[in-house]
């Protein structure tokens, strides 16, 4: 059953990846982006990462993505315009690719030799409670300096905000 | 086997009670409305309108869906699709009661679909992506009135969901859950043996302005007035579902209804108690029996009084304190002769009867309130609400982690 899902949800993901390169339209493609994220929350949960999966819900989801879309919205972007492509594209870009994943997993197969199997259901640090204390106990400081950095950013938007006005 | 069995039948009863209480809600909104207003609201089709709801969904059926040559055919479908599909699935995380046990058939299973132990980010999440329904809408018409409906809603829900989110978190911190079944669990009890332990009573006044700012937040959530700038029909024509029709605004309108109705029975479980009775047990039990022969004891007298006056429609009003006085017997007989059917009943009683309440203020607003504007709008959340709800989350915290 979890297999089943698993490879459901990672071929739904897979082909809203695809979907989001091949679109012409901005909208499309965000919204096929929303559907990689819906399904990585499955696969999450699947392994039990729950709280995990319902963060990237309610966060890449539910407010980066609804950003985007509503940006995407405000200025009206349009259907994309597709140039001439190149020809050595065309006949090269296939094999290509293939030849590139082919060795991407070869290295992954021969650099990671000892990763153990992954059992559906295993991991138990995934609730609310485990994410929370391993936050701030043992990775206190990268959280703390991630909340910094955000805080940077949002006070960066702010002075180029003002600047407009 | 039997659990998957017991699952669909709960999942196709939760769901046909759900989809009447909705076209029922509707049908108690424009009567509520026009009674604010001094008129009488659907009267016609059956005894005191009563039938009204199956009239407008029969139309809605019938009614030729026009398809707007101007639109984005695949995100203009799929839209209002996406926007009943999340509101309905909301539905599933929220218990109803305690459990329902049958000894005689030694059968015994929870009041609620499922119970996982991140229900309450389910609930936000589920509500975070509902956005994508009307901003799609919007945006797929290819109208401008329908686009800057999209985009307030989405801009009005972005800018919500922080200060809910912030009065959502300190009930948890109270409780120390995620799933909705302990927190309802954890509000129990009586202090001095009367004052419940509802969170919106605990640490006071912090929790009730928790419970206000959640309000608050749910109605802009919900694009309902004084927030409904996303289908404000005097500047916008109707917002984002101008160009709808037939049952694609239908889907847009259930939608509407049922996240009104999943975010009444979530400020039931956060805040007011779930299904915890206001009083002890052995008065509050019979308490809910009172209530229905009130009622029909207030029905009985209206309908004497107005009997001479009255030309037509002369029998609904008896028959309903007939009705209500039936349930009101039946309850009572469930109390008094079977223990397993009062443990059944009794919290969905009270859980439907606040969520209800929550539900009524919902319309009464509707009926008292004029619109916002939107930059009052937008600064009331991010210059008031969000401040405040700040705020009384870290005095929230502060106060937990003294008491431990």
């Amino acid at each position: 059953m979890d297999a089943i899902l698993f490879f459901v949800f990672a071929v739904i993901a897979v082909l809203c990846a695809v979907n989001l390169v091949v679109q012409t339209h901005p909208i499309s493609s965000a919204l096929s982006l929303v559907g990689v994220m819906g399904a990585l929350a499955v696969l999450y949960l699947l392994l039990g990462a729950e709280f995990m999966a319902a963060a990237q819900i309610i966060v890449y989801a539910g407010a980066i993505m609804v950003l985007f879309i509503f940006v995407i919205m405000l200025l009206n972007a349009g259907a994309e315009q597709r140039v001439s492509r190149s020809q050595f594209a065309k006949v090269f870009g296939v094999p290509a690719l293939v030849g590139f994943l082919g060795v991407v997993s070869f290295l992954i197969q021969t650099l990671l030799p000892g990763t153990k199997e992954v059992v559906f259901g295993s991991f138990q640090g995934g609730s609310a409670q485990a994410v929370g204390r391993k936050l701030f106990t043992e990775y206190l400081l990268p959280f703390e300096v991630t909340s910094l950095l955000i805080l940077i950013a949002i006070l960066g938007a702010v002075v180029l905000a003002r600047k407009e006005i | 086997m039997p659990f998957i069995i017991i699952s669909i039948v709960k999942a196709a009863l939760v769901a046909f009670v759900l989809l009447t209480t909705l076209a029922y809600l509707q049908w108690i909104e424009r009567k509520v409305l026009a009674h604010i207003q001094l008129r009488v609201g659907p009267y016609r089709v059956g005894p005191h309108g009563l039938l009204q709801p199956l009239a407008d969904v029969i139309k809605l059926i019938t009614k030729e869906g026009v398809l707007p040559p101007h639109v984005n055919k695949f995100f203009y479908l799929f839209a209002p699709f996406l926007a009943v599909a999340l509101a309905l699935v909301s539905i599933s995380v929220i218990p109803f009661g305690t459990k329902l046990e049958i000894p005689a058939l030694g059968f015994s299973t929870p009041m609620e679909l499922t119970d996982v132990n991140i229900g309450i980010l389910v609930i936000l999440a589920i509500s975070a992506v509902g956005v994508y329904g009307v901003a799609l809408g919007g945006w797929a018409s290819n109208n401008k009135y329908s686009l800057l409906g999209g985009l307030r809603s989405a801009a009005q829900m972005i800018s919500y969901e922080l200060p809910m989110s912030l009065a959502i978190v300190s009930p948890l911190l109270l409780a120390n859950t995620l799933s909705m079944r302990e927190l309802v669990d954890a509000q129990a009890g009586f202090y001095f043996g009367f004052i419940p332990k509802w969170h919106v009573f605990q640490l006071f006044p912090l929790q009730g302005a928790a419970f206000l700012i959640f309000i608050i937040a749910a109605f802009a959530e919900t694009n309902r007035v004084p927030f409904d700038l996303p289908e404000a029909e005097n500047e916008l024509v109707a917002g984002f579902h101008t160009e709808y029709s037939s049952m694609a605004f239908a889907g847009f309108f259930m939608a509407e209804y049922c996240n009104m109705v999943t975010i009444s029975a979530v400020a039931t479980h956060l805040f007011l108690g779930g299904w915890h009775p206001p009083f002890p047990a052995p008065y509050s039990d019979y308490l809910a029996p009172l209530l229905f022969f009130l009622s029909a004891g207030a029905l009985f007298f209206h309908s004497l009084q107005t009997l001479k006056t009255r030309t037509w429609d002369k029998y609904t009003f008896p028959a309903f304190g007939v009705i209500f006085g039936g349930i009101g017997l039946l309850l009572l007989g469930a109390i008094v002769l079977a223990p397993w059917l009062r443990e059944a009943i009794m919290p969905l009683f009270w859980f439907a009867a606040k969520a209800g309440a929550i539900l009524f203020v919902f319309i009464w607003i509707r009926g008292t309130l004029p619109r916002f504007r939107y930059d009052q709008l937008m600064k009331f959340t991010w210059l008031f609400l969000f401040p405040v709800a700040l705020v009384q989350l870290m005095l929230t915290g502060l106060m937990v982690a003294l008491g431990n």
